[in-house]
């Protein structure tokens, strides 16, 4: 059923899609996944068309199938997001993306004042709401909301 | 060694509070001991708090420790360029714990994380003083014999005031109901608010400051400051309405006791000084002896 989408990016033997990417999000998936220097083939697609996004992005990664901590950290900024696992051409596999508990050197803390603004500290941040994602500065204590959730 | 450091009020469980209190007891009855003795406490204020260093050091001295340190990063040898990482490590070397001062929010968590001994937050910017709410606490609980099932009263700048944000959390392990006195601009954060209908706490919120105190143990009062506001008629509109006067406090309770931070600049004005409900200069001394407790603690002594 999902032949015409699939479509628009050509299809992997085995692998992992990641589908409902928010279209602005793209590059900072890619980023935050260690795409940019992954050496399998990675094809993807912007400024698709969805129902629900209105833009969306696809990836598909040959041959890497993700564990949940490290896929949920794309949580922070496509909370959305569905997966597919592939194996020989077929979808074996459906996940959808989870908050995580804690978030660490992903996310930036909006408080300005904070030492991980000031000094090369990494950020880390306990989960205080998933949806809409809140997090709680373990440096600071101030929370940053999703509204002013910026990607390192 | 991270565990043994207090960086903020939340670090401690209740129990572990009553046992800092009981400690400050024993302080308060001896203050004088030998428990530091052969021991180097680092004193690091990147920015200058006399009030806080003083009692600190007193604390540090009847207790038999040595201090070295600074008392504003300008004047030390602590070049500006210097991270703070490399400060802490470097100090952490040569003493067996740090007591740090510093105007960047979380600088004492990470402090504690780099240091090899354990860190005494002094005050990280707006963000915690736990030695303050302690002091607070062992006030409030000298003073009314009890931290349980108290009516607590704040008056004036509630949004900004890091003391009474860390006095309320601390305080809602003790069934207490809060009345929160304040203009609209410097009402008690949202955030707050969450925590206490989460956690079932007894809360109020006034604009006036009226006879409403007349059911109060503890009156808690801050400074309202003329910065907060972005708009300085609202600041003219309000700055003399949480001034607390002795004729206000005639028919409040017997047990009533009056705290604040210090410094007061005319928030309390001086006809209540010498009212027994009183308590702010009382409450600076049991810094000493709640510092000394905490110390000993985060030594393991
Ligand atoms: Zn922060």
């Amino acid at each position: 059923m999902n032949a015409k989408k699939e479509l628009q990016v050509s299809a992997i033997e085995n692998g992992t899609v990641i589908d409902h990417i928010p279209a602005e999000y793209l590059f900072q998936v890619i980023n935050i996944l260690g795409l940019d220097t992954c050496e399998n083939s990675v094809t993807f697609g912007n400024n698709l068309g969805s129902d629900k996004l209105g833009k969306k992005a696809i990836i598909k990664v040959a041959d890497i199938f993700f564990e949940d901590d490290e896929i949920n950290k794309i949580s922070l900024i496509a909370p959305h997001a569905k997966l597919n696992i592939i194996k020989n051409y077929q979808v074996v596999e459906k996940k959808i993306v989870e908050s995580p508990d804690k978030v660490v050197g992903i996310a930036k803390c909006m408080n300005p004042k904070c030492i991980t603004n000031v000094e090369a500290v990494t950020t880390r941040f306990k989960v205080i709401e998933k949806t809409p994602i809140t997090l709680k500065c373990h440096y600071c204590e101030k929370i940053t909301d999703h509204k002013h959730i910026e990607i390192i | 060694m991270d565990n043994k450091s207090l960086v903020s009020i939340d670090d401690y469980t209740k129990e572990e509070i009553l046992e800092v209190l009981a400690r400050a007891a024993e302080f308060e009855k001896n203050p004088n001991c030998n428990l530091l003795e052969g021991k180097v406490v680092a004193s690091l204020f990147f920015e200058p708090s006399t009030r806080t260093r003083l009692s600190f050091e007193t604390a540090i001295s009847r207790m038999g420790g040595k201090i070295v340190g600074f008392t504003d990063s300008s004047s030390s040898s602590v070049t500006k360029g210097e991270t703070l990482k490399d400060t802490t490590k470097m100090v952490s070397n040569y003493c067996d714990l740090v007591v740090m001062r510093h105007p960047i929010e979380g600088s004492a968590r990470y402090a504690s994380e780099v240091s090899d001994v354990p860190v005494i937050n002094a005050g990280d910017g707006a963000n915690q003083h736990p030695t303050q709410t302690m002091l607070d606490l062992y006030s409030i609980y000298k003073t009314q014999g009890t931290l349980e099932n108290l009516n607590i009263f704040m008056v004036g700048d509630l949004k900004y005031g890091r003391t009474v944000h860390s006095l309320l959390m601390a305080m809602s392990h003790f069934n207490p109901t809060f009345h929160f006195i304040a203009p609209k601009e410097l009402e008690i954060p949202l955030a707050y608010k969450i925590f206490m209908d989460k956690n079932n706490i007894n809360y109020h919120e006034h604009t006036e400051f009226n006879d409403i105190i007349n059911e109060a143990d503890i009156l808690y009062m801050t400074r309202v400051q003329r910065e907060r506001f972005a708009d300085p008629l609202e600041y003219e509109k309000v700055k003399n309405v949480y001034i607390l006067k002795n004729d206000m406090l005639e028919n409040t309770r017997e047990n009533l006791r009056i705290l604040h931070p210090l410094p007061r600049v005319n928030e309390i004005a001086v006809d209540v000084d010498t009212n027994p409900k009183a308590y702010y200069f009382e409450q600076a001394l049991n810094g000493v002896y709640a510092r000394q407790a905490i110390i000993a603690k985060a030594l393991d002594l």
